[in-house]
């Protein structure tokens, strides 16, 4: 790995490189918090306060809220990581397949 | 169906915060089930003809290990969820939902979320920066002797209960469904295992997973439409017949009692959302694809994978309120679920499906062991022949035969060990495992791991301190729980109150990481920091990866 040192050290420079990390950090800390708080709060409302997830979505039926809720955080799990593949095999890299050009080239 | 059980096998109703992941209490063995067991003969036969197709693409440690990298995202996606969706995760789940209703939904999320963290937090650096091990990541910058062996003694004390925990079950399940002898189901699941890893790799053990999650998610889904089918495809429908049918009635359809206590709750969910990231053998598929992008895919596709196979178990645990509860083909002579509510899976399966779709859905339980087991025992494999022959004592200069030559003994010895604590740990109360597992791999594999991608400041000492402080105390506060201080000594009352150590060790493990970090003022530490800025690099372009496509 030595000998990519100063490639490495190349790329470090780029601004473009400084935009890809700083992007994409702030993307996958963003959809995580977005995850985790909907699981945090989802266990507290549980731990705290069931009854709200009891109530039945209409008179007429036996149908909680606490489906859709449920159900509603096994799908937001699998469109929040459709999203985040989606940018950061799209936008992300094609910023990074431009950076590592950029290395090759000087 | 003569299914019979003297004690029922109480694992999800008697106590509903254990994980649903290994089947305990009795179980008597059943009548000779033929058709259950030409199916999986059949599977057996299939899986054998890929370990020789797979043998043969096997030169290489690469090939061996990662299988050369040539794993697509959606491959790899199914095979974590084969890796990940255990049978005892299918029949418990599904059994709690039959017991509790709404709670099993809860228990599922639970094992989900940790996949969307993975992804955006894991993957891509862990494809960027590992080769073969997730050690290759942790000690990329760090003291190669001293991470490599804190990592493989990490991986192997995970592997070691999460597989005495899959063998036990192993037994009991087989029992159950096929009617064989204890020993003889654990001899064959060791036989079976080291079969597909020494001969096949990490290319057959791939593909005896992905072959397992398409049998069991198509059972599973033909399953689920039978049951909606019975009810017209409206879930109102669904849901109001079970109410009218169980015992509790209208509280199936809320939160019960699962989550009582709200610090066990946390302590759970984080020790399946992070332990999950530090499971040896999930994370070392990351490393069979070819690059960072086919890694996101795998998540992306896993995650899908695993959420709607919840669902499904959802839709399974309510259709079997209808089916099978209502049943008395189902039910003894007192009205308990025959082979107790375990099986109710199983029941169902007979109930929409017949004899022929009982023996399939059996085999395919037994068939999800194999590849559970096939996927730690590569792992164990690779941290002894890897990190600690390869790396440490023969500091990275190993041979390449040499470290073959050391995996296959060393999946040999694993296949012996495994058997051997399968026949010694029949008898005992080993709910406790797969608990212990994931918390151990949620406070020493995953802090280390994590902070060695993300913190410039760590330092091998560091590392080493806190990421032993973390095993140390997930260990010892899981021996004083209730978990195993009351139902495995039999005191009367635990030392530590809560079921689940993580929230607790994960908290000293992330503490005496950056407390013996920071205080780390040597000279190596400072050349570690140093080097963070090309791991850096590397981690976020892939750069230098291994596999990765010259641009």
């Amino acid at each position: 790995m030595q000998n990519n040192e100063d490639v490495y050290r190349q790329i470090y420079a780029n601004p473009r490189f400084q935009e890809l990390v700083a992007k994409r950090g702030r993307f996958a800390w963003l959809l995580s918090a977005v995850m985790l708080g909907a699981y945090l709060a989802f266990i507290l409302l549980i731990a705290f306060d069931p009854a709200i997830l009891g109530i039945p979505l209409a008179a007429d039926t036996v149908t909680t809220w606490g489906i859709p809720v449920g159900v509603g955080v096994i799908f937001m799990a699998f469109i929040l990581t459709g999203v985040y593949v989606q940018r950061a095999n799209g936008e992300f890299d094609r910023l990074n397949q431009q950076i590592l050009r950029e290395a090759q080239q000087s | 169906m003569i299914l019979r059980l003297l004690t029922a096998v109480a694992l999800t109703a008697a106590s509903p915060l254990l994980l649903a992941d290994a089947l305990t209490g009795d179980v008597q063995k059943q009548a000779v089930n033929y058709t259950a067991i030409a199916m999986f003969v059949a599977f057996i036969g299939f899986t054998m003809f890929i370990t020789k197709w797979a043998a043969k693409r096997n030169t290489s440690t690469s090939d061996y290990y990662t299988a050369g990298g040539s794993i697509t995202g959606f491959q790899n996606g199914l095979a974590i969820a084969g890796d990940f969706m255990s049978a005892a995760s299918f029949l418990g789940i599904s059994a709690l939902v039959y017991t509790s209703g709404y709670d099993g939904l809860i228990y599922s999320i639970g094992f989900l979320v940790g996949w969307p963290i993975i992804l955006f937090l894991m993957a891509e650096r862990l494809r960027n920066l590992g080769k073969f091990t997730f050690s290759d990541v942790a000690s990329y910058r760090l003291g190669q002797t001293q991470i490599r062996i804190l990592s493989a003694f990490g991986s192997l004390i995970v592997v070691a209960f999460y597989l005495i925990a899959q063998m036990v079950g192993a037994g009991k399940l087989i029992q159950l469904l096929f009617g064989l002898d204890y020993y003889v189901a654990v001899v064959l699941v060791g036989v079976l295992m080291v079969m597909y890893v020494l001969f096949g790799g990490m290319l057959a053990t791939t593909w005896v997973q992905i072959i397992k999650a398409v049998m069991l998610l198509s059972g599973a889904t033909f399953m689920a439409v039978m049951v909606m089918k019975a009810v017209n495809f409206d879930f109102g429908m669904l849901f109001s017949e079970a109410v009218k049918i169980h015992d509790k009635g209208a509280a199936i359809m809320s939160p019960g009692g699962l989550v009582s206590d709200p610090i066990s709750a946390i302590s759970l969910g984080l020790a399946l959302m992070f332990g999950t990231a530090g499971l040896p053998h999930i994370l070392m598929r990351f490393f069979t694809v070819a690059d960072a992008k086919e890694a996101r895919k795998s998540v992306f596709y896993a995650t899908g994978f695993i959420g709607y196979f919840y669902i499904l178990t959802f839709i399974i645990g309510f259709g079997a309120i209808l089916l099978v509860s209502t049943n008395p083909q189902f039910k003894d002579a007192a009205g308990a679920v025959i082979g107790g509510t375990n099986m109710v899976a199983i029941h169902l399966a007979n109930a929409v499906g017949g004899n022929l779709f009982l023996g399939f859905i059996s085999a395919v339980a037994f068939a999800t062991i194999l590849a559970v087991v096939a996927g730690l025992t590569l792992a164990g494999a690779s941290a002894v022949s890897h990190d600690l022959y390869a790396c440490v004592i023969k500091k990275g200069k190993a041979k390449e035969e040499d470290e073959m030559r050391v995996t296959k003994i060393t999946t040999l010895t694993l296949g012996v060990v495994a058997i051997l604590l399968g026949i010694i740990f029949e008898k005992q109360n080993i709910a406790f495992m797969v608990g212990l597992a994931f918390s151990i791999a949620a406070s020493c594999n995953f802090p280390v791991l994590f902070l060695s991608m993300y913190w410039k400041g760590l330092s091998t000492r560091g590392a080493l301190i806190g990421g032993a402080l973390g095993l140390a105390t997930a260990l010892i506060l899981t021996i004083i729980s209730p978990t195993v201080w009351v139902d495995v000594f039999g005191y009367a009352e635990a030392i530590f109150p809560y079921k689940y150590p993580a929230l607790f060790s994960m908290i000293v493990a992330f503490i005496g990481i950056w407390f013996f970090s920071v205080t780390d003022k040597s000279k190596s530490a400072n050349l570690e920091r140093e080097r963070f800025f090309s791991q850096f690099v590397r981690s976020q372009t892939g750069l230098g990866s291994s596999g990765a496509v010259a641009h």
